[in-house]
């Protein structure tokens, strides 16, 4: 367990970065809109989504509306479904940790998660379970910072934003390292380009993974057909 | 919105998230043998879905809604974290440069 929490931590660095300054960037945003800093902490400790919980924000100012509280949480998450296809499998054996590592799949843990080959000797389980808690622990802890003392940061930190693009971008350099799977970056990319240019920035990942859902399902079916000759 | 409202609405918004983040699992549940399209499917979306992020990470710049301080510290940055990542090969060098690099150059803009 020691052992995988060694393996765990140097790659939650990048996320340490970014998740105390989101979160942070999060408290003092929601204090700013005159929540009690307790509001914005609690959000964090049992929603823990960066996306959702900027939205939550607005849907707190406006009057009431159940209804469409839960369409937008829906359309917001719905990427989620697609990160649960990919780790069905590595998290079929945590046992009790599943739960857990289910309910704190943000699109960050999903991207170190997703993307890193463990070594043998290390334990697959607890390195899931490490990177996911302490990944949770960033975010609480820069919602609190944030939402408590976050007006009085003495040292400029503008631009430190940038250190999730480029964790997602190494990530993603990684990926095509090891897979070589060109194909499948080629389709990804035009697919998520296509739907944005389309669709627009808010909505355009629901419209792109169906796309990526409808060619490689045709991929499939053709390599079967294929395979059956 | 009352106190009331507000509690309600924390609640809709964490469960709407984990239904979004535990539906797949609940419908492939580990004691149920996953269809093969599902694994055919789990070894190709990494890389694709990684490549979405990307996209996400970087949609203002690709809509040309950025603010225009922020695009040359973008388009540095980004090149100069590819370089360096494909030259070293090193996770947390290539983020630090990166990341610092777009910090001191939006800064001085």
């Amino acid at each position: 367990m020691k052992h995988s929490f060694h393996y765990a931590f140097p790659k939650t660095i990048p996320i340490f970065a970014g998740y105390i300054f989101l979160g942070c960037s999060y408290g003092i945003l929601a204090t700013s809109q005159g929540f009690a800093p307790i509001l914005p902490i609690l959000m964090s400790v049992v929603v823990y989504s960066g996306a959702m919980q900027f939205m939550a924000i607005n849907l707190m100012l406006a009057p009431f509306d159940p209804i469409a509280t839960i369409l937008i949480t829906l359309m917001i998450n719905a990427r989620h479904l697609f990160y649960g296809i990919v780790m069905l499998k590595p998290y079929s054996t945590l046992g009790a940790k599943r739960f857990f590592v289910i309910w704190g799949l943000t699109d960050e843990t999903f991207t170190i998660n997703a993307t890193m080959t463990i070594p043998d000797e290390i334990n697959r389980e607890w390195t899931y379970f490490h990177i996911t808690a302490l990944n949770y622990a960033y975010w609480v802890l820069g919602t609190i910072i944030g939402a408590t003392i976050g007006n009085q940061i003495p040292f400029n930190t503008d631009g430190i934003e940038f250190v999730l693009n480029a964790l997602f971008l190494v990530l993603l350099i990684e990926q095509i390292l090891s897979s070589k799977q060109y194909s499948a970056l080629l389709i990804g990319l035009s697919s998520s380009i296509i739907s944005l240019f389309i669709f627009g920035s808010q909505n355009f990942m629901i419209p792109a993974m169906l796309a990526m859902l409808i060619i490689f399902g045709l991929q499939y079916l053709f390599q079967q057909s294929k395979g059956e000759k | 919105m009352t106190l009331q409202e507000q509690i309600i609405t924390i609640i809709i918004i964490t469960l709407g998230t984990m239904t979004t983040r535990f539906l797949t699992f609940m419908i492939f549940p580990p004691t149920r043998k996953t269809p093969i399209i599902i694994d055919f499917l789990s070894k190709l979306l990494p890389t694709a879905v990684v490549a979405m992020i990307v996209v996400y990470a970087y949609k203002e710049i690709l809509t040309f809604t950025a603010p225009p301080q922020t695009i040359f510290p973008t388009v540095i940055a980004t090149i100069a974290t590819i370089i360096i990542h494909l030259w070293k090969r090193q996770l947390l060098l290539s983020i630090s440069v990166g990341t610092l690099l777009y910090m001191f150059l939006y800064q001085i803009a």
